[in-house]
């Protein structure tokens, strides 16, 4: 391809020297130039194309604090609550490890909510982009098990209770529903067989699957390339020398633009960490300092703030098999968002006002669930949440209607970008 | 060429070939579905959660009237109540507020299949998980509790998901609940021995 300047595997380096021995045993040229160098993206990305790229060093995090973590937590019905307490009070910078985990997970999900609505706001799921989505989507699902799975494991009180609201989900599974919730705890209620099994899925099944979907969603990104504000295809503009006339090399360019996002990223991050690690109970809940007591639950109990959304539908109805639906629904309604979006345009700058309408309904509503699922289940609550979650499910659902009756604005030829004075 | 049983050099036999491979696929699976057994199976109760599941004895002399106790048994909280005469006479009056009155679609031993969901109109005995998503009920006992509304009879009410149900563990309309509490199988010994766990005395030996 014309857009490699050197054929592939011809070092640049002094022959004879170690980065020329290299080169003859790894690829690392060919990577560079078709993943950095040679991988052109489009050149009027803003600020909403910074948190893909911070979710990866989010994950880092994650994973680095986590195999710390493993050092010294004890898996067990009478051992996780103190060996956290351990950690916290008597291992050596033990309480910043467990900080920047638990800030870690709570900045994982605004990270990756953000991402997400990046991809609604600019159509990023549509043709040619829906495995791409489809992978990110399970990826958002594999986190959400594993930060429940983590949150088990200190063995708070409210860490006992939220495994046990969320295995009692599955209880409503016609027919099998009893059996398997008692297979999933591995005992007649949550125990020590619940907690070892979350820890073994915690710290080595789910992040690998995590992983292997990570890598699926990069290598799908790198097949159909970067969408962007505007929802152009920067492909289909080449230049003579066979290079994306609206594109600019990954690196050094948007390497050095995401420096600077994850600059900012993480000055943030360490202001939560070393003054408000439990953000007045919304990253670290209160109830979690007292250790698990099956006979106490906690008032209100509400799981962590990320959940929080799904968990006031669930609440809103008043039967139990169909709040457990809408639960469900309302997750995987994301999935289908390539095919139920019927729009001729990408970009929501080119729509028309209802698909401005209901995006803009559909973060209220997200918004004012996040809200209410963190309330007390007062008859109020209830009701609210009931009238939000017809907005929430309208925006996915509605969609192959309005995204065909509404009129569009003409989508220019080529990106729109004017560089900084 | 097939039927003299011999095969030129270069031919393929097509269906031979699917034939082979479907059949290595197929024992494949079968093998994979078999090895998943000991997999699974490693889920379930282990031998010491199901010893540690067995009958547990209540001594009811500790109780006045009006108070409740918990005990566990099968890591469940199970609640014994003993009821008052009012706190009997109290669960008449609201069956149209109830979503299950007669307790036709909940789950409970035969003995407790009627208004007052016990053996005996004294005693409740109830698993304190909640039917809809296994939070503890709060124990709610006074009339008209300024939280649950002037026409609150008394009962129990959830703290998450706010599920109300009367003193015979029914549940109220407008609870994301559905069905009644549960009650487990339980004896009567004599007047002071309660053994939850078992239908009979005899069970119990």
């Amino acid at each position: 391809m014309a857009a490699v300047v050197k054929p592939p595997g011809e070092p640049t380096a002094k022959p004879g020297g170690l980065r020329a021995w290299l080169y003859k045993r790894l690829p690392i040229e060919e990577f560079l130039e078709t993943q950095l160098t040679g991988y052109f993206a489009p050149k009027n990305f803003n600020v909403w194309y910074f948190f893909g790229f911070i979710a990866i060093v989010v994950l880092v995090i994650q994973l680095v604090t986590g195999i710390y973590l493993t050092m010294f937590y004890k898996p067990g019905e009478a051992t996780s609550f103190d060996s956290v307490e351990f950690i916290m009070r008597e291992v050596n910078s033990g309480w910043l490890i467990r900080y920047l985990h638990s800030t870690g997970a709570s900045a994982f999900f605004i990270v990756v909510y953000l991402h997400m609505f990046r991809a609604l706001l600019y159509g990023s799921y549509k043709a040619p982009r829906e495995l791409l989505w489809v992978f990110g989507m399970l990826v958002y699902l594999a986190l959400m098990a594993e930060a429940f799975m983590g949150y088990v494991l200190p063995w708070g009180n409210m860490s006992y209770w939220a495994a046990q609201v969320i295995v009692n989900v599955f209880g409503v599974i016609p027919g099998i529903g009893p059996g398997l919730v008692e297979w999933i705890r591995g005992d007649y209620g949550i125990a020590d067989s619940t907690l070892n099994r979350f820890f073994a899925l915690h710290v080595a099944a789910v992040p690998l699957g995590l992983l292997l979907l990570v890598v699926l969603h990069l290598v799908a990104l790198r097949r159909t390339g970067s969408s962007n504000p505007d929802g152009i295809e920067i492909k289909e503009k080449l230049g003579a020398d066979g290079k994306p006339l609206d594109g600019i090399p990954f690196h050094p360019y948007y390497t050095v633009k995401d420096t600077f996002g994850i600059s900012v990223f993480l000055v943030l991050f360490a202001i939560v960490v070393f003054f408000v690690p439990t953000l007045n109970g919304l990253f670290l809940e209160h109830a979690n300092f007292l250790p698990a007591d099956p006979l106490s639950t906690p008032e209100p109990i509400t799981p962590s703030w990320y959940f929080t959304p799904y968990y006031a539908m669930l609440r809103a109805i008043p039967n139990q098999r169909l709040g457990a639906l809408v639960l469900v629904f309302g997750v995987m309604s994301y999935m289908f968002l390539p095919w139920l979006d019927r729009s001729p345009v990408k970009s929501m700058r080119y729509r028309g006002w209802l698909s401005k309408a209901f995006l803009t309904l559909f973060v209220i509503s997200f918004l004012g669930l996040m809200y209410l699922g963190l309330q007390l289940p007062t008859r109020t609550a209830q009701i609210m949440a009931r009238i939000l979650t017809v907005p929430y499910l309208a925006y996915f659902w509605l969609m192959p209607f309005y995204t065909r009756w509404e009129r569009c604005k003409p989508v220019p030829e080529r990106v729109r970008f004017h560089a900084h004075g | 060429m097939a039927d003299s049983g011999v095969i030129a050099d270069n031919a393929v036999d097509d269906s031979r070939r699917k034939f082979l491979l479907s059949a290595t696929v197929a024992t494949g699976a079968v093998g994979v579905a078999f090895t998943a057994v000991p997999f699974i199976a490693s889920w379930t109760p282990s031998e010491r959660a199901r010893a540690l599941g067995a009958p547990v004895d209540f001594d009811l002399s500790k109780l006045e009237p009006g108070q409740m106790a918990t005990v566990i048994w099968q890591r469940q909280p199970i609640y014994i109540v003993r009821r008052t005469p009012e706190m009997v006479a109290s669960l008449a009056g609201h069956d149209s507020r109830l979503k299950d009155p007669k307790s036709e679609d909940s789950d409970q031993p035969p003995y407790a299949t009627n208004q007052m969901r016990s053996r005996v109109a004294d005693y409740l005995v109830l698993i304190g998980v909640c039917t809809h998503l296994g939070c503890l009920p709060k124990q709610r006992f006074d009339r008209g509790n300024p939280e649950l509304g002037a026409d609150w009879p008394g009962g129990f009410a959830c703290p998450c998901h706010g599920s109300r149900f009367d003193l015979a563990g029914r549940v109220f309309e407008g609870s994301p609940a559905s069905v009644n509490l549960k009650v487990p199988p339980y004896a009567l010994a004599d007047a002071r021995k309660l053994i939850v766990g078992v239908n009979d005395v005899k069970g119990a030996a």
